[in-house]
């Protein structure tokens, strides 16, 4: 009897030892057990793929092609300039509802606030560490007067040290970041003759 | 006839008894402890080409997930950023820095850096990323305080129990959408219990569990 329990107890612990305990950390990619099927010969996005000759499993466009769902036509919404020119447009080409400007918000809290910061203000988090010296505050006179279909640009393309953003951001919500970017200015540098008449009596009482 | 059979042997069917019941037990025992996800997958942490940090950047800078993984809430992939968006920043940011080398390198030839993958369903499962943060399922759920680690391990055992265990209960999991990636959040069990009824209601979630819902 002794001789079982001494040989089970040293298999468990030498099970223990070598195989230590749940959440462990480990360099080692994780055993499949039971593995059927577990890795297919398929493609999933974004991995390698002997089949294509750069290695990727998600091909690159053809070069003078676009993908299905993607914006082309030479239309305002979706280049910010005027059809058949490269004039930008002096307003937003979309519906601006409450809730454009809310997805706005959003989206400018994503993608613009580590460097404008969550006002516009220039101060984002970039700014702050110092690792950025020179983050555009977007209450400067020159970026007010700016139309909104230049902000669009900026936004797609960039300017200066700013990369595009049109990779990450769909057109749409960029139109919708223009709106809540004027909706920033105008919370900044708006006074009270800004404020509609049936609203004046509000702004008082606070 | 004492000589064929040894006096021991009396107690032998006893001995084979306990030690097959004794061994069986703990065979159980290390199926059940060591041969799930829970074990086999749960604190993977591979060594990544470049030494980024969520910490750092999720936690430290503030900066929103989607800032990177921008497809999350459109496609059912949720993407590694190119490294053009490493480039938004670390064009000036860092930008002699060795660690950041790769980076750079990659950012010149195109050649995608080869981040090692590490919350890996396996191919016969079709999990949509961007129908479950759309309904308030929280990035935190099935990848844990990714902006408290500074190399990401597998955290969650991601088996199809932990998907179970959800699906059967979504209320007691989902959260206002707009709040998903911050994974700081908590809520006390009261609202969570109102919040989860009522966006299971509103929304007309039905966070099936139909083989085929995952397995088509």
């Amino acid at each position: 009897m002794r001789y079982i329990l001494l040989i089970l107890g040293l298999a468990v612990a030498s099970v223990m030892i070598v195989a230590g305990k749940r959440g462990d950390m480990s360099r080692k990619p994780p055993i499949e057990m039971w593995d059927d099927m577990d890795r297919q010969y398929k493609l999933r996005p974004q991995t390698s793929a002997n089949l294509s000759p750069d290695g990727r499993s998600s091909r690159l466009p053809v070069e003078g092609t676009i993908a299905r769902g993607q914006r082309f036509a030479d239309v305002p919404e979706n280049t910010g300039r005027k059809p058949g020119t490269t004039n930008y447009v002096d307003t937003i080409p979309v519906a601006v509802t409450p809730a454009l400007i809310e997805r706005g918000q959003e989206r400018f809290n994503i993608n613009c606030s580590p460097c404008h910061g969550k006002t516009g203000d220039g101060n984002g988090i970039t700014k702050k560490i110092g690792a950025m010296p020179i983050v555009a505050t977007l209450h400067d006179p020159r970026i007010v007067g700016l139309v909104d279909g230049e902000i669009f640009g900026v936004i797609s393309y960039g300017k200066g040290l700013m990369s595009g953003y049109a990779a990450n951001v769909p057109v749409e919500d960029r139109w919708a970041i223009v709106a809540y970017v004027r909706a920033l200015q105008l919370a900044r540098l708006g006074t009270a003759d800004d404020v509609p008449a049936e609203h004046k009596a509000d702004l008082l009482k606070k | 006839m004492s000589d064929v059979f040894p006096k021991w042997t009396n107690r032998l069917p006893l001995l084979v008894i306990v030690g097959v019941s004794l061994a069986g037990t703990a065979a159980m025992a290390g199926v059940w402890y060591y041969l799930t996800p829970k074990y086999t997958r749960v604190g993977y942490q591979p060594k990544q080409p470049v030494a980024f940090s969520h910490a750092i950047h999720a936690d430290q800078l503030g900066l929103d997930c989607r800032y990177c993984h921008s497809t999350v809430e459109k496609s059912a992939h949720s993407n590694v950023p190119a490294t053009s968006t490493c480039m938004n920043c670390h064009n000036q940011v860092l930008k002699e820095d060795p660690k950041l080398a790769l980076v750079r390198e990659s950012f010149e030839s195109g050649k995608p850096i080869p981040w090692v993958w590490i919350h890996k369903t396996p191919d016969y499962v079709y999990f949509n990323h961007s129908v479950h943060v759309n309904r308030g399922v929280s990035c935190v759920h099935c990848h844990g305080r990714i902006d408290k680690m500074d190399e990401v391990y597998h955290a969650k055992p991601l088996s199809m129990a932990f998907c179970l265990d959800c699906h059967r209960e979504p209320e007691k999991f989902l959260r206002d959408p707009k709040l998903v990636t911050d994974l700081k959040y908590t809520v006390t069990a009261e609202k969570q219990e109102l919040d989860g009824k009522k966006f299971v209601h509103d929304w007309k979630v039905n966070s099936s569990q139909a083989c085929s819902t995952c397995h088509r």
